[in-house]
């Protein structure tokens, strides 16, 4: 199969390994990499921010580059959550609206397409270390993946994974953590301890923009909890 | 006078560094979590049963009008008076006016958040009217002259050996913290006003029109005394706690004990009818219902939000949102704090001056996913911030979106992204956590991510 790949300007710029193990992955599993280069952003600041005319400017060439293709994978549950559940709510009564719909319907966040799309579990990675894992929530509530990435997980030779006690939101939220900076730091050591009180040497997650937020608060507070996204634990021999 | 956001963020900033303040938050949470988990699984199938509410309050939003229509025909024909308030100022002019006509001093309630937005006591207190709040909680609050901190708890911020010091200073007790000695204090006080008081008022949970009945949910039993021993009944209702039909409480009344405490059901339910009637040795001679709009129908009249009229006050959104959790409900500065505040009350006050609980939000869905009446929380805040954007934007947010599509659009442009970022980044840690750093907000309390030193997409061109 050919996927198409749409990698977020945060993953491109801060977290490259994330995309470069998602293309080693897919490519190792015998699919072709479409990746469409020119596209930067999905636009999600400006439309969680409320300017959705400025969102739809960067989403239209996202929908009309991607529309045809056979599937769409990305690299943030996140993102995918724009392009699957956001864009046809941003098109809506435009002429992109039907496109926006037909786009909705192949987007994959990256594990939920191999688990629920090509039904692979077991990538013959080895990561021996404790582990927790943070869900996203747009991943978890808006595109509804649960099962996925600890079904990957699963599959990871020495890999010990400690759920914590809640599914709680790290706090990051895209532009709020710089509006609400006082709030969203005060959820992410909500999450932190939650995450310490595991054992945990790591914390994976399948979203980039929260392990920024997590992994800067850690680094800021000198612990030794680390973070790394699912894909670069996926490639890990 | 300070604007709210300036309010909400000052307050935030102080509560979300007060450890203490979330610890007790954190920890009631917690506990009440465990229960509602329980009591959940004794509902064959709760989602199933979520979908059912919801379907029931679309119904019976949708076909407002001809419910309250019913509901009020059958309240009359049993000798209850109603009547109509479009804003907060009638509903205070109409309740004032029973009282001067009564000759009433005193008055008795029970807990009634309608009354919190009408602003009610402070009114009747200024006329120069006793009022006293009977739930525990509410009167603890209304000791410590504070509002009500979440919907359905109003004490929850207080600590045992906080309300023995207010009891025992406020109302000469010498109790110690213990709950029973504590709650044996209220009662006393309380017992002598549900006697000597003219007025028992009280709010309502749902309001039947098949058989024009209020009913009201819990747990202390002062809402059937306030109802049951004055002479006068006043009841406040807000237009949307209407249901079609009597059976339809057989889902609700555990649907709202389970999200709102994690009880399977409250200790009292109760169906009020009517006032007293002939042969019938007691109850209230005359009883009074106020229905409220206050903006309700503005509300109904917007096709993407109207479900926001679901709303059962249970309070659950509170009680997952982590932005309440740690900032707690006094911070918002609403009648109605948490999600569930920040969706309504710009409609209810305006989107000018409240559009700013919409963005202090994350957006994790979590209120979304536990709503028991499914309505869509999260994506109203979406809208909310959409619609203050379409009303009036800000220029320098305008102008950074504007800057962000015009390097996004250009790969050309994008391209010096990344070695302009690696060139700043060498600089930055000079400046970085200091408050001239114009990411301060991002580098007082994190660290900043690095730009790699080959990108995913240098990456991508090497490899051909």
């Amino acid at each position: 199969m050919t996927v198409s790949l749409f990698i977020p300007c945060f993953v491109d710029l801060l977290y490259p390994k994330v995309g470069i193990s998602i293309v080693q992955i897919l490519e190792r599993l015998g699919h072709k990499i479409d990746f469409a280069e020119e596209l930067n952003c999905c636009g999600q600041p400006a439309f969680n921010s409320g300017y959705w005319d400025e969102a739809r400017e960067l989403a239209a060439p996202v929908v009309k580059r991607l529309k045809n293709a056979e599937a769409v994978v990305i690299a943030s549950g996140s993102c995918g959550a724009m392009l699957k559940v956001f864009y046809p709510q941003l098109f809506a009564g435009t002429e992109l609206e039907t496109d926006a719909k037909k786009l909705s319907s192949k987007c994959f966040e990256f594990s939920d397409f191999l688990v629920t799309k090509l039904g692979v579990t077991d990538l013959g990675a080895k990561f021996p270390a404790k582990v927790t894992f943070h869900d996203g929530c747009h991943g978890l509530r808006e595109l509804g993946i649960k099962r996925s990435p600890r079904a990957l997980l699963e599959k990871v030779q020495g890999l010990q994974l400690v759920e914590m006690k809640e599914e709680i939101c790290c706090g990051f939220g895209g532009t709020f953590a710089a509006k609400f900076p006082m709030i969203s730091t005060a959820m992410g050591d909500v999450k932190c301890a939650q995450a310490a009180e595991t054992g945990a040497d790591y914390i994976i997650s399948n979203d980039s923009s929260c392990l920024m937020h997590i992994q800067g608060l850690l680094e800021k507070q000198g612990k030794k909890l680390k973070t790394i996204h699912l894909a670069e634990v996926l490639t890990s021999r | 006078m300070t604007a709210p956001v300036q309010q909400f963020k000052r307050q935030a900033e102080v509560l979300t560094h007060d450890l203490r303040h979330r610890e007790i938050i954190q920890t009631a949470l917690g506990k009440y979590a465990v229960v509602r988990d329980k009591n959940r699984g004794a509902f064959q199938d709760y989602q199933s049963a979520r979908q059912a509410a919801a379907e029931t309050k679309w119904e019976a939003i949708n076909h407002l009008d001809k419910h309250l229509e019913q509901l009020v025909s059958k309240l009359e024909a049993r000798g209850t008076k109603v009547h109509w308030a479009s804003t907060g100022d009638q509903a205070r002019e109409i309740i004032q006016k029973i009282l001067r006509e009564k000759k009433a001093r005193s008055i008795i309630k029970s807990k009634a958040m309608t009354s919190e937005e009408i602003h009610l006591n402070h009114a009747l207190e200024e006329e120069g009217f006793e009022v006293v709040e009977s739930d525990l909680g509410e009167f603890i609050v209304q000791l410590k002259k504070e509002t009500p901190y979440h919907i359905v708890f109003p004490a929850m911020h207080l600590t045992r050996g906080e309300i023995r010091d207010l009891f025992n200073k406020e109302l000469a007790a010498n109790a110690t913290d213990n709950p029973e000695e504590l709650t044996m204090v209220a009662r006393r006080v309380m017992r002598q006003k549900y006697i000597t008081a003219d007025i028992g008022f009280t709010g309502a949970n749902f309001a039947i029109a098949e058989t024009g009945m209020i009913s009201i949910t819990e747990n202390e039993g002062n809402a059937r005394l306030t109802a049951a021993l004055p002479k006068t009944m006043i009841t406040l209702v807000g237009i949307e706690k209407v249901l079609p039909r009597l059976e339809d409480l057989a889902l609700f009344l555990p649907m709202l004990a389970t999200s709102g405490t994690g009880q399977p059901l409250t200790c009292y339910n109760t169906m009020y009818s009517g006032p007293r009637q002939p042969g019938e040795p007691d109850g209230p001679e005359e009883w009074h219902v106020v229905l409220l709009d206050n903006r309700r129908s503005e509300l109904l009249a917007d096709p993407e939000q109207r479900d926001a009229l679901h709303c059962i006050r249970c309070g659950a959104c509170l009680n997952v949102c982590p932005i309440f959790r740690n900032v707690g409900g006094h911070t918002y500065g609403t009648t109605y704090s948490g999600p569930i505040g920040s969706v309504i009350t710009p409609h209810l006050r305006g989107l000018d001056e409240w559009k700013h609980l919409s963005y202090s939000s994350s957006l994790c869905g979590a209120c979304t996913e536990t709503c028991p009446v499914k309505i869509d929380l999260a994506h109203h805040l979406l809208q909310n911030r959409r619609n203050s954007v379409q009303k009036k934007s800000s220029p320098a947010w305008k102008l950074g979106f504007e800057l962000m599509n015009f390097v996004f659009k250009r790969p050309g442009f994008y391209e010096f992204v990344a070695p302009l970022g690696r060139a700043a980044q060498k600089l930055h840690p000079m400046i970085a956590g200091k408050a001239f750093d114009p990411a301060f907000p991002w580098t007082k309390t994190r660290s900043a991510p690095k730009i790699a030193k080959q990108t995913f997409k240098e990456w991508w061109r090497e490899r051909g």
